[in-house]
Parts: C-alpha cells; structure tokens; sequence
C-alpha cells in the first residue's frame, strides 16, 4: 500500500502532469499545424477583438440567449466549472504539497468550504448524468463514452471526499484519488475535455466571423 | 441505429438524383471519396469541432426543424452531425450507399445552412460548415439531389441559374426598359455602360419568371438618379447554386465571371437585388474560394442600397405603405452581413406601423427554404411545410398583432414564406421592401 501510495504520489504524478501539459501542447500545436496547413484563411480572418467579445460575451452568465433558455442547467454549468478549477487549486492539503514540495505557497480554502464545493462538484456531475438520461436531445448524442468521461470526472471528488472523511478504508480513497486525479488530467487532451483547450479557439473564430465579417452578434 | 425513427415525409419522398448516384456506389468508392474530403481537403475545423462537441444538445433549440418537429433529436444540430460525419469518422468513410442516401437527405433537405445553431452552441461550432462538408461528399459521389443539381448544370452551361439564353437576357432587360418607359419618359436601362459607377445584378429568376422586379430596379434607379449599367453578357447573374452542392470548383467559376463582368465594365462597386443566398455567395464563400479575402469590389446589398438611398434623401416617400408590415430578417444578411438595423430603417421610412416578430433580428427563425434546400425542388415541398411549422407560429403571431404584410427581402425567403403563408393557410401579403419602395415613392413625370 505505501508502495503504491509512494507510486502514484511520486512518478506517476510527474507522469500525469507532463502527459497532461505535453498533450494539450500538442493537440493545440497540432491544430494550428492543420489550420497552416489546410485551411490558412482561418489566420487572416482571425480578429482578436472580435474573438475576445466572444468569449468575453460567453462568459458571462445569462448573457446569451440560449443560457437564458435553460435557466438551470446555465446555473449548474458555471457553477460545476468553476468549482471544478477552483477546488483542486485552492484546496488545503494540495496547498501543503506545492509547500512541502516546492516551497511555493498561497491562499487556500478553508477545509469546510471545501468540502461543499467537493459535494457540488458531484452534485453537478449527478446533474449531467441525469440529463443524459432523461433529455431526449442529450440522450440522442450520447454514447458510453460520455458517461465514463463523466465518471472519471467525479472519480477524483467522490474519492477524495470519502479519504477526508477518513471512511473505513480511507488509505485506499487516498490512493483512487490521486490516482483517478491523475487519470483525469491525463485524458484532458485526448477526450472531448478538449473542450477545455479548444474552446477559446473555436468561440474566437467564430466570434471573428460573426463580428469583424459578418458584423452580426453571435451570443 | 441511425435510421429509426426517420419521420414519415420523409420516407415517401424518391429522390431520382440520389437514388441514381447512390445506386451506381461501391463502400470502396464512398470510403475514398470521404477520406479524401475529411483528411485531404479539410481538416482542422472538422477535427476540431467534431473532438470539442461535448454531445449537450444545446445546439438544438438553435434549429427550426428540431422545434417544429416537436424536438425530435434526429433534427437538432448535433443530432444530423451524429447521422452523418461522426459516423463516417467513426467507420473510417467505410459506410453504405443507403447510409449515404439518408446522409445526403440530412444534409440537403434538413439543414438550411442558416448558422443560427452556431449562436446557440456555446463553443460556436459551425454546424452549417459540417452540413455543407457533407454535401461537398454527396457532391463529388455524383449523388446530389435532382432538382438542385439541374440547377447546378444550368450555372455550367450557361453561368446562369435558369438556363436563360444569351440573347434572352439583354431582350427581357429591354423589354422591360420599355414597359417602365411608358411610366417614366425618358427611362433607360443602361447596358454596358463602361465607368458607370454601379453595377446591378440579380438572380437568374427576376429575368426569369420575375422580370417586375427588374422594373422596379429601373424605376428607382433612375428616379435616384443613379448612374448605373448592367451587363449585357454572361456574369449578370449573381446566385450560386454550386456553393450549395458543395461543387466548389464550379462556384469559383460562377464567381470569377461575375466579378470579372464587374472589372470589365470598370465600376465602383456591384449593387445587388433582394437575394440573401447571393450575397453569401460573393461576399463570403465564392470570393475566398478565389482567394479574395474580402470581394474584390465593393459589393452592396439592396437593403443597405435603398438605406443609403433614403439617408441621402435621392429617393423622397409620396405616401407611405397604410397596412402593418412585419419583417423577417434572413439569416445571410442578417447573420451573414448585420444589415438588420438598416432594414428596420428602411421599413420604418416607408411603411407606417412595423409589427415585430420574435425572437427577431440575429436569432430570427429561418425561411426553410435557403440553403439550396427549396432548390431541392417538389418532392421535398413537404419537407419545407412541415419542418417549419414554428414559423408559421412566429408569423401567426405578428398575424393577430394586425401584421398584414411580410416583408422579406430575400429571393429564398420570399419563395419559402409564400409556401408556409399558403400552407398554414395565413393570407399574409408577402413583399420584396422594393415592392412597397416602388409603390410609395415620389416617381418623376409620366411619359
């Protein structure tokens, strides 16, 4: 078990980190390769400033028309994302390794708060599953892969709230939780987490079209 | 499973252009041509559209045949995209001439290429640019739809839409010239007036079977008193049908010869007709295929013509139109250029009382008929009706605010709203804004 421990904690946390920063170079690398290679428009139709409006416009909750139709799921959205980033980075005992390891310290969340937006975050993750289910529309672009994308994204919060509550078997919910933490990172470039590189990219062009061309809103 | 459910209209409809091209494929063939479309001539953006998808939906409520169809899922965005590339991708292009056929009917009868899902996926993925990939596939396997594809014949052969003759063209611009001089002495319509400052184009059915709406060109025009000219040769058309069948090298030619008309005739800048689809064609997708960034000349849409031509006060109002207008914003000048404010000005200079209908402007529902699909001819009318109901919707409801009249400016529109206007039984008058423009104006002397 400490072996393990030493493991997952050790190596494959090196591992995980390169894969996760080496792949999303790569994939963005890739796709700008592509964009050169076959479609070099993009580049001269590319507007900053209309592709920050964009995003900038996209952002903000309850802005677009389409988050405005679905009140709830907008709400749970940006709700689920943001504590999704937010958590893992602010939380106490990750705050300690950066110290212990790095020597780099700062602001972290206090335990309690933590541990509700932990419950969120698979409270939203429920959310999603249930609207796979349940929306004919969801339901009908849904295949087995979304749902262990979905699973693998709880994955590191369910275990990891389980080891803090230190629940019969918790050194094993230690392990799982860096464990699925680090499988999650890992799959971020080769999954449809993509999404999370890709979508500056795809709002911006879009965003480019709509503004500096068509000189239409898009949001 | 991509073939259940498919909705009964659609099962009736035979296609002799599809069924035709799909009989004569082989799975080798198919597989070829799609490897060549999805890795050899694009890449990027259907690479990266299709892995950023996260598969929510939120495209659907974007798209008029999802809403009409009481949000059958097989119409929503996303949806057709699952129908037809992720499956592709997913079987590396090796998929079956019948899966091909249902892929061609999605692509051509499903999707009026309208971008507005593109505003409702929160990553913009342009879903219009995947339809249109899927026609450029259904294109090169020889097994477009029929009525579209004669279309496409007649720009070859002719570089018109309509298979109007050489000399018919400049007849019908004088036979007009001459019915317009009995109300305006004096009237001319120039022919290759070399330096004139505009070009004005259309499409090829106002020669066709429209030929009052080139009189009333002519008549404000001249009462603008515009210096203007039009060609007497090929390039006078502006629509594009090719751009539709994804014959990319065909829409290069449409294109060149018009622009070049435009060159040749050394004027400042094309003014066109009411026509949306046109539009995109010159002003977006036939100019880039050429490798213009921007049109080589300036080119002006008649919305933003009769703005400038009211702002200038060069055309003054006798009486304005007395009926409630409504106005459909439609989606290649709207979304495809932001002429929506200038529209309501124009509308608001010559017509008393404007009665909105929502949702409006950029998020305006589609006429259904763009986007090649009303090309696509008879069989796929009903089609058109039923996968529109929620426009009927929307126009019923102007309808009890009072609206009497429909004002679409845009060839597509015009035609796609007089079908649902007679299929929903709505009795709305359907105009061109140069319909009520000619009517209200102050004309100059009669002859």
């Amino acid at each position: 078990m400490n072996d393990l421990y030493r493991f997952v904690t050790g190596p494959l946390a090196w591992i995980a980190f390169l894969v996760f920063v080496a792949g999303s170079l790569v994939r963005i690398g890739h796709m700008l390769y592509l964009v050169r290679k076959k479609e070099a428009f993009i580049f001269s139709y590319f507007s900053m400033s209309y592709g920050l409006r964009s995003i900038f416009n996209w952002l903000i909750p309850y802005g677009p028309v389409n988050m405005r139709r679905h009140a709830v799921l907008t709400a749970v959205t940006f709700i689920f994302h943001l504590a999704l980033i937010f958590t893992p980075i602010f939380l106490l005992s990750h705050v300690v390794l950066w110290d212990e390891n790095w020597n780099v310290s700062y602001w972290s969340l206090p335990d309690a708060a933590a541990d509700i937006l932990t419950v969120v975050v698979i409270a939203c993750c429920a959310f999603f599953w249930i609207r796979r289910m349940t929306q004919a529309e969801v339901r009908f672009l849904t295949s087995a892969s979304d749902y262990v994308i979905l699973l693998l994204v709880a994955a590191p919060f369910v275990t990891g709230f389980l080891a803090y509550h230190q629940v019969s078997g918790y050194p094993l919910f230690s392990i799982l939780h860096v464990l699925t933490g680090e499988i999650m990172l890992m799959i971020i470039p080769f999954t449809r987490l993509t999404h999370m590189l890709f979508f500056p990219f795809t709002r911006a062009y879009t965003g480019s079209e709509f503004g500096a061309v068509r000189h239409a809103r898009d949001w | 499973m991509v073939h259940d459910a498919v909705p009964a209209e659609e099962k009736t409809v035979l296609d002799e252009g599809i069924e035709k091209g799909a009989s004569r494929l082989t799975e080798e063939r198919i597989a070829e041509v799609i490897n060549r479309v999805l890795y050899g001539e694009g890449g990027a953006r259907i690479r990266v559209y299709v892995d950023t998808c996260v598969h929510c939906g939120l495209c659907s409520e974007g798209c008029h045949y999802y809403l009409s169809h009481d949000k059958d899922p097989h119409y929503s965005p996303a949806g057709k995209v699952k129908q037809t590339l992720w499956e592709m991708i997913r079987k590396k292009g090796r998929v079956s001439p019948e899966f091909m056929k249902r892929a061609a009917e999605i692509a051509h009868t499903q999707c009026n290429a309208c971008k507005r899902c593109s505003m409702y996926c929160p990553f913009g993925i342009d879903i219009a640019y995947l339809m249109l990939v899927v026609r450029r596939i259904v294109h090169l396997l020889g097994m477009t739809p029929l009525y579209i594809q004669s279309t496409a014949h007649s720009h070859s052969a002719t570089m018109n839409q309509m298979w109007v003759k050489g000399d018919e063209w400049p007849d019908t611009l004088q036979w007009q010239e001459d019915e317009a001089r009995g109300e305006v002495a004096g009237l001319r319509i120039p022919l290759e007036k070399e330096g004139a400052e505009i070009m004005y184009s259309v499409i090829g059915p106002e020669p066709k079977f429209q030929a009052q709406l080139i009189y009333q060109a002519a008549i404000i025009m001249n009462a603008a008193g515009m210096n203007w000219t039009m060609p007497a040769t090929s390039g006078w058309d502006n629509s594009d049908m090719a751009m539709y069948t994804g014959d990319n090298e065909l829409m290069g030619r449409i294109k060149r010869r018009h622009f070049e008309t435009a060159i040749r005739l050394k004027v400042k800048k094309i003014v066109m007709g009411e026509c949306g689809h046109a539009f995109r064609s010159v002003y977006d997708m036939g100019n880039r295929w050429l490798g213009w960034k921007m049109p080589p000349i300036p080119i002006v849409h008649a919305i933003e013509f009769y703005y400038d031509l009211l702002k200038e006060g060069r055309i003054k109002i006798a009486k304005k139109w007395t009926d409630p207008v409504t106005l459909h914003d439609p989606c290649n000048v709207v979304r495809g250029r932001g002429l929506h404010e200038k529209a309501r000005y124009v509308v608001s200079q010559i017509c008393e009382n404007l009665i909105e209908m929502h949702p409006n402007r950029e998020h305006n529902y589609c006429c259904c008929a763009g986007g090649g699909v009303i090309n696509c001819g008879p069989p796929y009318k009903m089609t058109r009706m039923l996968g529109n109901r929620v426009k009927a919707e929307q126009l019923f409801e102007t309808k009890s605010k009072g609206a009497k009249t429909l004002i679409a400016p845009c060839h597509n529109c015009h035609s796609g709203l007089e079908d649902i206007n007679h299929h929903y039984g709505l009795e709305m008058d359907v105009k061109f804004i140069s319909d009520i423009l000619y009517a209200v104006m102050e004309k100059p002397e009669k002859a």
